[in-house]
């Protein structure tokens, strides 16, 4: 190794350092110049995932009753004000009791007979809850609440579940205390046949069903144990039209029955392609309020202008706090014929 | 309708015959006097109805519906063979007049369409593939089926980030972020795999519930997947890879995350995948970054792509403590349930549809394992009291959807047509009975049951259980 004047040093150095960089990251990659190296910052931006463990839980904490006032504002148009609303989601709270929270099984999943089952009736793990508010609630506005009102929120479920005392205060220091009381903590099972790995997570078995390969008179007859219900023949809509109409077969219903329905109202169809009927109904709030309770609402008063204005830019407080958002890729045009739509009492036809 | 059947060609000669395809006119076909008149002999009046038949297939469908054997004159023979028709006679359409091209305006039928009344939001839901009208096994892009969890975005490629990290530091020595320009330049393989939600044919556990082979099995899809090995990635990045668990999110407003178990990810099957069929991946399915995880549910298959975690334990997600989670008969419910077993169904004929005369079909479905190659398929006309093995197209491959077909001649009695698949480990797919059995009917999940198609003597197929 040669040796530089001390006048050449500090260019040399300088000019090494992306060198021997260079060099070094050559030598330990197998794709130079593929990908970089992510950042503390990035990392902890994007690395929100909490496990089972409580393992990534940011510290924090967050009352029922500060629960409530966000739940109000920002849950309960979907989930009803007590969890319990069936309109936009399965339900959130119910069939659980105070037994199901000693034993750790909730007891109506028994029950054949027992009417849906609700998130706080199947999850086990508290964890799942406060991973998922805090990376996909609000359904409209994911990832905006502050990781206190997630656990105000969470405070808020479980208090509505019974879980939780109303004045209770959910916090990284005591989540695993509640932990405990999950009513279903108990209730998976990991021994089937359906992981694809052999890691311990769950415990291997056959599969459990064995059906053979019998080729000739594998039973005396063939019993037909169900049909299509008389209210399914009609509920998707009209068959004829849902298969090619050439071919080895037809659609049922071509036959010299009636011709397929004539087309929605265009109006209408304007407001299903725009994405307006995923929040709203024609006659029913969803998200937000039905068409014609809008209609209703406005009748004989001179709003257009108006609520072209509220479509384009969104708004809340009329209907609910569910906001709604800006429509800022709707045309003038089309936010026009809308309203003039939606005002004439939304004909679907 | 008697008007109209009289339209059919009197004297029609044996060989041009064919009465049994032969489907009442639609209303206003002909107009009364057109009846009256064809009827009196007036041939000509064939070639103006057939202007009309022309005109309505290009508004509607009704045309078809219209079998073209009733209208073959019995002396001269098929107008559109003795009349020079447009396409024939005329100039035709320049090159790149759809420089993106699309299907025949004849296959507007041919589409995904969602159950009604199954979601109450379009963007936390489901659109169903039309098997009753695809070929072979690959799914045109545009009719793979959807299932979206907060809504879709076409994420612009230049912004789009794909991280890999480890749940302790020490799990990936040197946590990478890889842009699109990054992951294409990385080595890639491209590999033929179904996808198949979860709750595929979950409407059906307890009972009959949907119409079609559309609604039964239609969130079902296959596709060439061209992406990188996520070996290769997590190797780049120094991951330990004897931790049991990666963990996959994506970048949509669910930020989907499932657990993948690592000795997928070692022996190469998951895939970073960027293409589909040929193109860069649809919006839809994920543009421009998706996980391919063969012969899992494809819940697992994370859209939008954004982040892999290393980790030693697994992540109990929302999809993987409340929802995909198999409630059984005692209560529990099964967790980490994920590989799609061996399953297959007749898509022709199949529920809503009609066979319009006895004679010759050839029976044909899809049939598939999330364990590995279909070995076999039977197809049974009676309801599962005799078999005859069908005919395999191939290529089969691992964890890919199967064409099978049988030839069949249908005696116009009535017949309950069934498939049963048998995969290259042995097993063979279940009856209603046998899996309701074990697993009862609230699993909502995995129901690969054999599929009975009724056919009524009228022709009409529908869909009912056997068990």
């Amino acid at each position: 190794m040669f040796k530089f004047s001390n006048a050449m040093k500090p260019a040399f150095a300088l000019a090494l350092v992306p060198l021997l960089f260079a060099a070094q990251s050559s030598a330990a990659d197998k794709y130079p110049g593929v990908g970089r190296t992510a950042t503390p910052a990035e990392i902890q931006a994007w690395d929100i995932d909490v496990r089972p463990d409580f393992k990534g839980l940011p510290k924090g904490s967050g009352s029922v009753e500060q629960g409530q006032v966000i739940w109000e504002n920002k849950c309960a148009s979907c989930h009803g004000t007590f969890g319990e609303n069936n309109t936009v989601f399965t339900p959130l709270v119910g069939g659980t009791t105070k037994e199901d929270i000693k034993t750790g099984n909730v007891a109506n999943l028994k029950r054949n007979d027992y009417p849906g089952r609700t998130t706080i009736m199947k999850v086990s793990s508290l964890s799942t809850l406060w991973d998922y508010i805090h990376r996909a609630m609000p359904w409209n506005a994911p990832k905006t609440l502050s990781n206190d009102d997630v656990y105000a929120v969470l405070a808020y479920l479980l208090n509505l579940a019974e879980i939780v005392p109303d004045d209770f205060t959910l916090s990284n220091s005591n989540i695993q205390d509640v932990q405990k009381l999950m009513p279903n903590r108990n209730g998976m099972m990991r021994k089937h046949a359906m992981w694809p790995g052999k890691s311990g997570l769950v415990t291997a078995t056959p599969p459990d069903t064995k059906n053979t390969t019998c080729m000739t008179n594998c039973k005396p007859n063939a019993t037909v144990s169900s049909t299509l219900p008389d209210y399914a023949q009609t509920s998707h809509g009209e068959l004829a039209t849902q298969v090619r109409p050439f071919g080895q077969t037809r659609g049922q219903g071509a036959a010299g029955g009636t011709p397929a329905k004539t087309a929605h109202n265009p109006d209408y169809a304007l407001a299903e392609k725009s994405g307006c009927t995923a929040c709203h109904g024609i006659n029913q709030k969803i998200v937000g309020p039905g068409f014609t309770e809008i209609a209703d609402k406005y009748k004989g008063q001179d709003v257009t202008s108006k609520l072209v204005t509220k479509v384009k830019n969104g708004g809340s407080g009329v209907w609910g706090s569910m906001p709604m958002p800006p429509q800022t890729d709707l045309k003038d045009s089309d936010a026009q014929a809308l309203v003039k739509w939606i005002l004439s009492g939304a004909p679907t036809q | 309708m008697a008007k109209n059947e009289e339209l059919i060609p009197v004297e029609t000669p044996e060989g041009l015959k064919k009465p049994g395809r032969i489907q009442k006119a639609p209303e206003n076909f002909l107009t009364p006097t057109e009846v009256e008149q064809v009827t009196k002999g007036r041939r000509d009046f064939l070639r103006g109805s057939f202007m009309a038949a022309v005109a309505a297939a290009v508004t509607g469908r009704n045309a078809f519906a219209q079998d073209a054997s009733a209208l073959v004159d019995a002396k001269t023979g098929d107008p559109y063979i003795l009349q020079p028709q447009t396409w024939a006679t005329t100039l035709g359409k320049g090159v790149a007049t759809a420089p993106y091209g699309l299907p025949s305006k004849f296959e507007s039928d041919v589409i995904r369409r969602p159950s009604p009344g199954l979601t109450q939001t379009t963007q936390s839901s489901v659109s169903f593939s039309p098997l009753q009208s695809m070929f072979g096994i690959i799914t045109a892009s545009g009719l793979h089926f959807e299932r979206h969890h907060q809504g879709w975005y076409d994420i612009d490629p230049s912004m789009h980030r794909l991280m890999v990290n480890g749940s302790s530091p020490e799990f990936v020595k040197k946590p990478k972020v890889y842009t699109m320009d990054d992951i294409m330049r990385m080595p890639f393989v491209s590999r033929i795999h179904f996808i198949e939600c979860g709750a595929n044919t979950g409407m059906e556990w307890g009972n009959v519930a949907v119409p079609t082979v559309q609604y039964t099995h239609g969130m079902l899809s296959c596709s060439e997947f061209t992406g990188v090995p996520l070996r290769l990635l997590l190797e780049d990045c120094g991951a330990d890879m004897t931790k049991k668990f990666v963990l996959a999110e994506g970048a949509d407003g669910s930020a989907m995350t499932r657990t993948i178990p690592m000795e997928m990810v070692l022996n190469d099957e998951v895939l970073v995948a960027y293409g589909m069929n040929g193109e860069m991946m649809r919006p839809e399915n994920g543009y421009p970054l998706r996980l391919v995880v063969p012969g899992v549910q494809g819940v697992s298959w994370v859209k939008w792509l954004r982040r892999i975690e290393v980790g030693d334990q697994p992540y109990a997600t929302k999809d993987e403590a409340v929802h995909y989670i198999d409630l059984m008969k005692d209560g529990q419910h099964r967790q980490y349930t994920s590989i799609q077993e061996c399953k297959s169904v007749i898509c022709t004929p199949s529920g809503g549809q009609k066979l319009l005369e006895k004679g010759y079909y050839t029976i044909s479905g899809l049939a598939w394992s999330g364990r590995g190659k279909i070995k076999q398929v039977d197809v049974s006309t009676d309801g599962g009291v005799n078999w005859k093995r069908a005919k395999l197209e191939t290529p089969i491959q691992s964890k890919a959807l199967t064409r099978f077909s049988l030839p069949w001649n249908w005696d116009g009695k009535t017949a309950i047509l069934q498939s049963r698949a048998v995969d290259d480990t042995g097993f063979v797919q279940p009856s209603y009975g046998q899996l309701r059995a074990v697993r009862g009917t609230r699993s909502i999940y995995h129901n690969n049951a054999i599929q009975s198609w009724g056919v009524a003597e009228n022709g009409d197929v529908s869909n009912v259980q056997v068990l």
